[in-house]
């Protein structure tokens, strides 16, 4: 057998439900082996986790089938994306594609056809590690978790949402309903740093967004303890929306200062640390491009040779 | 806890009894004997374990058996059950496979490609095929009769490419 130790599973049909069962201690017999209940919703990160004993949970919470966790839409002024859908749709959705189309790019990115069928982008949101490719985009757009609890709904940015590695804001026994990001007209780029083609975790990664006055939004991953917003970087570019060489050079040098890279076994931090200057100017250079309305469709990566 | 599940495999309704740490490769091979959906990694990396669940590849290294009752699962036992189907026999005639241990995944892959995309575009099938590892053959020969198929396919009917939206 392939997971060693034994819980319990539900699949609750209503929320409530699921929050009463993520409130109350599991079953005795699982109980003892292990922890409380955990939410499962696509399974590509937690299973893998139970395989390897780092999550060892008395419960499995099965949420992926609850409505309020599913569709994308606009809502109250905004995009909002459940926290159930799968990449796979996202990367579908002409709704994303008209009004965060970078979350294309960004998702197109996400491991490969067979996990993004399954994995969701709570799920990338909620398992909270550094290289996860959801979080740069959302940082930059700015968007708001909602999040079940059973005293209500709360909405929490998504600046505060990362704590640490694999450490979110998502406090025991909540549940995230899904996102909301503010619609604005904007040009974004997503670029993302692997070992090779095809599927591999980022190295690094960087998402850059501009408004039609040209304030920027920079974000990066897998270059701190969670994905982080690039501040410096904002300032300096604020306003502009035609960056020449000499600022974009300057804007290189800034956001190598402004991340915290470490080694690992995919990367230096010395190596990351200076791809990260390369990786913003090229999408700061194709997000400009694309506020012009030039510059090629969502979809690509301005690390793989060919999008050059 | 055990329970009983019911997934309609490779077109037929099959039960089990089930713990919920089992995963579905687990249930396939164990308990239905189902033996071309092969553990690589164990992680999602290789797509060894690659089946069909309600028509789209995925994982089944990384799904609980318990998660997909109801829903219907198609490993390559259920791909050409009377004969080959035309990709298959393309993989045949061209040789593409060596040791063959992804040769499972890559057809599954492949035929959920074709089945929505029928003409796709070399780029297309290689992110098809991006989580599927072979350590043979590099590739080439695979994603050539992908292409290879799918050129006679649209020979054989024109038919309008989906609008991908």
């Amino acid at each position: 057998m392939s997971i060693a130790h034994e819980f319990d599973y539900a699949k609750p049909a209503r929320l409530k439900e699921a929050l009463a069962l993520l409130a109350r201690p599991a079953p005795r017999a699982a109980a003892a082996l292990a922890g409380g209940s955990v939410p499962l919703a696509g399974g590509t990160d937690l299973v893998a986790w139970l395989r390897d004993g780092a999550v060892r949970p008395g419960r499995l919470v099965d949420v992926k089938g609850l409505a309020e966790l599913r569709g994308i839409r606009l809502q109250g002024g905004k995009l909002w994306i459940g926290a159930a859908v799968p990449f796979a749709e996202i990367i579908e959705s002409p709704l994303v594609k008209k009004h965060a189309p970078v979350l294309v790019e960004s998702s197109g990115m996400v491991a490969s056809v067979g996990v993004r069928n399954r994995a969701t982008i709570g799920g990338n949101v909620c398992s909270a590690v550094p290289c996860c490719d959801s979080g740069p985009t959302l940082l930059v757009h700015e968007a708001t978790v909602h999040v079940a609890t059973p005293r209500g709904t709360k909405r929490i940015p998504m600046k505060k949402w990362f704590l640490g590695p694999r450490r979110t804001a998502l406090a025991k026994g909540g549940i995230v309903l899904g996102f909301s990001l503010p619609l604005a007209r904007h040009a974004a780029a997503f670029a993302k740093l692997k070992r090779y083609r095809g599927e591999d975790l980022a190295q690094a990664s960087v998402a850059v967004r501009v408004d039609a006055k040209g304030a920027w939004r920079v974000a990066y991953g897998s270059v701190a303890p969670t994905p982080i917003r690039g501040p410096k970087v904002e300032r300096l570019l604020k306003g502009v929306k035609k960056p020449d060489a000499a600022l974009l050079k300057k804007a290189a040098a800034l956001a190598e200062a402004e991340v915290a890279p470490i080694t690992d076994i995919r990367s230096s931090d010395v190596y990351r640390r200076l791809m990260v200057g390369v990786m913003l100017k090229r999408a700061v250079k194709l997000a400009a491009a694309r506020l012009a309305g030039r510059g090629p469709d969502y979809g690509i990566n301005v690390m793989e040779e060919d999008a050059q | 806890m055990i329970r009983e599940i019911a997934i309609r495999l490779n077109g037929e309704v099959r039960r089990a009894a089930v713990a919920p740490n089992e995963t579905l490769l687990d249930v396939l091979r164990g308990k239905f004997g189902v033996k071309t959906p092969k553990e690589g990694c164990g992680r999602g990396d290789c797509g060894a374990c690659t089946v069909l669940l309600d028509g789209k590849a995925v994982r089944s290294c990384l799904i609980l058996a318990i998660e997909v009752d109801g829903q219907s699962v198609v490993t390559l036992e259920g791909v050409g059950k009377d004969k080959p189907t035309a990709l298959q026999k393309a993989f045949v005639k061209n040789n593409v496979f060596q040791c063959g241990f992804c040769a499972p995944g890559m057809i599954l892959s492949s035929a959920a490609l074709l089945a929505e995309n029928p003409q796709p575009t070399e780029h297309e099938v290689r992110e098809a095929l991006a989580g599927n590892l072979c350590r043979c053959t590099g590739y080439e020969p695979i994603v050539a009769t992908v292409l290879e198929v799918a050129k006679k396919s649209a020979k054989k009917k024109p038919a309008a490419r989906r609008a991908r939206s």
